[in-house]
């Protein structure tokens, strides 16, 4: 997953998990600017448990890395406080099914912060989050709610598929003027204790980039069927594509990056082109992601050479026992079969 | 203390005790199988995370020694030592943790989302989140004018959430018979309390609600068994709400596979030392407990546990298409 943003180098490849990727460009951003610090339960000791911050409490002490009491509330207003006041805090809500507790924070206060002030007033803050199930953690821990979070005028939210974006894309973050929620999926994450998708681990620039949010990518290109995913199933379409090019089926894959702004655009662009289009998504399935991008492509009149088709969780809470939750979830299987049949119902 | 605790009620402590740590050294190595030699923990028969509550039996026997079925209980993420207390169904529980379909929920809760409404007790995930219900539950019992008590088991940690502060404040002014009970184990995941607590005592925070608050050193039943009983009598007779902080500690990680490189050196071994449940089978002992009753006692114990484990590993699966049922009433 190159990026014309790569520069040149002669340095050897590095492998990076998306967790080193992050904590590397918190690191670097703070060096760069002394008004970014890091809040959240568990970041300075532990350095985050999936690993966000690790090494930043050495470099940067207690001051500038502060583990919280287990008070989001709290914590998270204050983000909006220090941003309001001039710094760039950067907090992490250490799983996204925790905003109960905290919801007033960020959908009342930060991302209206702007608004509400005409302006004068800006919340530059990051609010990363940890996302997705699939390792039988049940319903409290296994959402990934972008839906929810992309519904709320006034937040930008990402969610990256590989360390190469996951660090472009926070160093985006920290600049950005706006509250970013930055998701990051469990299961790409790269923890040792956490199964790790591979294709995630990639190089990255040691220096400074940015990957621009509310940008999509083509990350595979293709002539009969559009594949949209965001996070995990950009991986899962990706491998339903390397399955259906055997078939001689070649599905072009978008990773979404952004969920707000959403890149409407660039899935237009390929739908266009193929005619197809089913958006994978683990998030539950109603007034979803899915929903959003066939409706951007059925408003501009795109001709469908078949029904488009979401692949989401169902509408019910995410259970326990891994024989109902792997039945719930996406995967590239559940993609190949749905493309495929999409395929046959449609003229070549 | 012992003269606080009739010689049933310790037996029964004592007991129980053993019964939950055994629960959790049955846990530990089924938690690891398929986990190893690389740990993945979606892997196994228990995947996800495991909240063990070695350590804080205690807490759990002290308080529920007074309680009846129909009482309310809430508990945490860690649940077990309280489930077993309050008489959750040992296999149903068991089998549940194992993801089967004989298990509480069918396995659609898990470890963290323990449901038996034949002994009104449940637990759940985040932190704080009980406190609310238990209210409601006690409000339940005044309303209804029957003499239930609800108690909501909390870490020290929810003590910083607001959720608390908020679900006592109501308790007091609405003077419902509820119990909070903070297991104060000194560690939110990796945060020591010192480091993120503004006060020495919790308990000193039952005089922002005007309510009355007692610590309870030393991570002793016969201690717990006492001031719980107190409480709970207070709360049946309907004088109010109460909180209790009790001294205890975690003999594991925050869950399963935690490192625990925030602990200081040598912390794990000095808390076994003090391991309250062979501390409490010397003290009955001292007391003129026979030695062959707390044997017969701890046997019978661990037969139930052995029983619930094997009957849990045997117990099928449920068909994934139940998935679907019970998302609305």
């Amino acid at each position: 997953m190159s990026s014309p943003d790569t520069t040149v180098d002669a340095r050897p490849a590095r492998r990076l998990t998306i967790a080193r990727a992050i904590a590397e460009a918190i690191g670097q951003e703070m060096e760069r600017d002394p008004d970014v610090l890091v809040m959240g339960e568990d970041i300075a000791k532990l350095g985050g448990v999936f690993g966000t911050t690790t090494g930043l409490l050495d470099r940067f002490g207690p001051e500038r890395v502060r583990d919280t009491p287990i008070s989001e509330t709290a914590f998270i207003g204050a983000a909006v406080g220090l941003a309001a006041s001039g710094m760039r805090p950067v907090v992490e809500l250490m799983f996204v099914d925790f905003f109960g507790v905290c919801m007033d924070a960020i959908y009342n206060l930060a991302a209206k912060q702007s608004y509400f002030s005409g302006g004068q007033v800006t919340c530059p803050m990051v609010l990363m989050t940890s996302v997705g199930g699939g390792y039988g953690d049940a319903g409290q821990h296994s959402q990934t709610l972008y839906a929810t979070f992309g519904h709320l005028p006034g937040l930008k939210v990402v969610i990256p598929s590989n360390a190469h974006d996951a660090k472009g894309l926070m160093l985006a973050a920290i600049r950005d003027p706006n509250p970013v929620v930055f998701m990051y999926h469990k299961a790409l994450q790269g923890m040792g204790w956490l199964g790790t998708v591979q294709r995630s681990i990639t190089d990255a620039p040691e220096g400074d980039y940015v990957v621009p949010l509310g940008k999509a990518k083509c990350v595979r290109e293709g002539e009969d069927i559009t594949l949209v995913g965001l996070g995990l199933t950009v991986h899962q379409s990706l491998d339903a594509a390397a399955q259906l090019a055997e078939d001689g089926i070649s599905a072009e894959v978008i990773d979404l990056i952004s969920i707000a702004p959403l890149d409407r655009e660039t899935v237009r662009a390929s739908v266009r082109k193929t005619g197809r289009l089913i958006v994978v998504d683990d998030d539950y399935l109603s007034y979803g992601v899915g929903a959003e991008i066939i409706a951007s492509v059925c408003e501009a009149g795109i001709a469908l050479r078949a029904p488009p088709q979401r692949i989401a969780f169902p509408d019910i809470p995410v259970p326990f026992t891994p024989v109902m939750e792997h039945f719930l979830l996406p995967s590239a299987d559940k993609v190949t079969i749905a493309a495929r049949q999409m395929m046959e119902v449609s003229s070549r | 203390m012992s003269s606080a605790s009739n010689a049933s009620d310790r037996l029964w402590m004592y007991a129980t005790m053993v019964k939950s740590r055994y629960f959790e050294a049955l846990i530990k190595p089924a938690y690891f199988e398929g986990k190893s030699p690389v740990f993945n923990m979606a892997k196994g028969p228990l995947p996800g995370e495991m909240h063990l509550s070695d350590g804080q039996e205690p807490c759990a026997v002290g308080v529920c020694a007074h309680l009846r079925p129909g009482d309310t209980v809430t508990a945490t993420h860690r649940p077990h030592h309280v489930a077993i207390a309050k008489g959750v169904d040992l296999d149903a529980m068991a089998a549940e943790i194992f993801g089967k379909a004989s298990g509480l929920s069918g396995g659609r809760g898990g470890h963290m989302h323990l449901f038996d409404a034949r002994v009104n007790f449940a637990c759940s995930g985040i932190i704080a989140q009980g406190l609310g219900p238990a209210v409601g539950a006690a409000l339940a019992s005044k309303l209804r004018g029957d003499d239930g008590v609800a108690v909501a088991f909390l870490g020290e940690g929810a003590a910083n959430q607001g959720a608390f502060h908020e679900a006592l404040n109501l308790a007091s002014v609405w003077k419902v018979p509820a119990v909070f009970v903070i297991e104060d184990n000194a560690y939110g995941i990796s945060v020591a309390k010192r480091d993120c607590t503004a006060v020495e005592r919790n308990a000193d925070r039952a005089a922002a609600y005007a309510m009355p608050g007692h610590f309870v050193p030393g991570n002793d039943a016969d201690a717990v068994h006492a001031v719980a009983g107190e409480a709970i009598a207070r709360a049946r007779r309907g004088e109010g709400p109460t909180l209790i902080e009790i001294e205890t500690c975690r003999l594991e990680g925050h869950f399963m596979g935690d490192a625990e490189g925030y602990r200081p050196e040598g912390e794990v071994e000095r808390l076994k030392a003090r391991d309250p449940i062979p501390a409490y089978r010397a003290r009955l002992l001292a007391d003129g407990f026979e030695a062959a009753d707390l044997d017969r006692a701890e046997a019978d114990a661990r037969a139930a546990v052995d029983a619930a484990f094997a009957a849990a590993r045997a117990a099928a699966y449920p068909k994934p298409e139940e998935a679907f049922a019970h998302v609305f009433a």
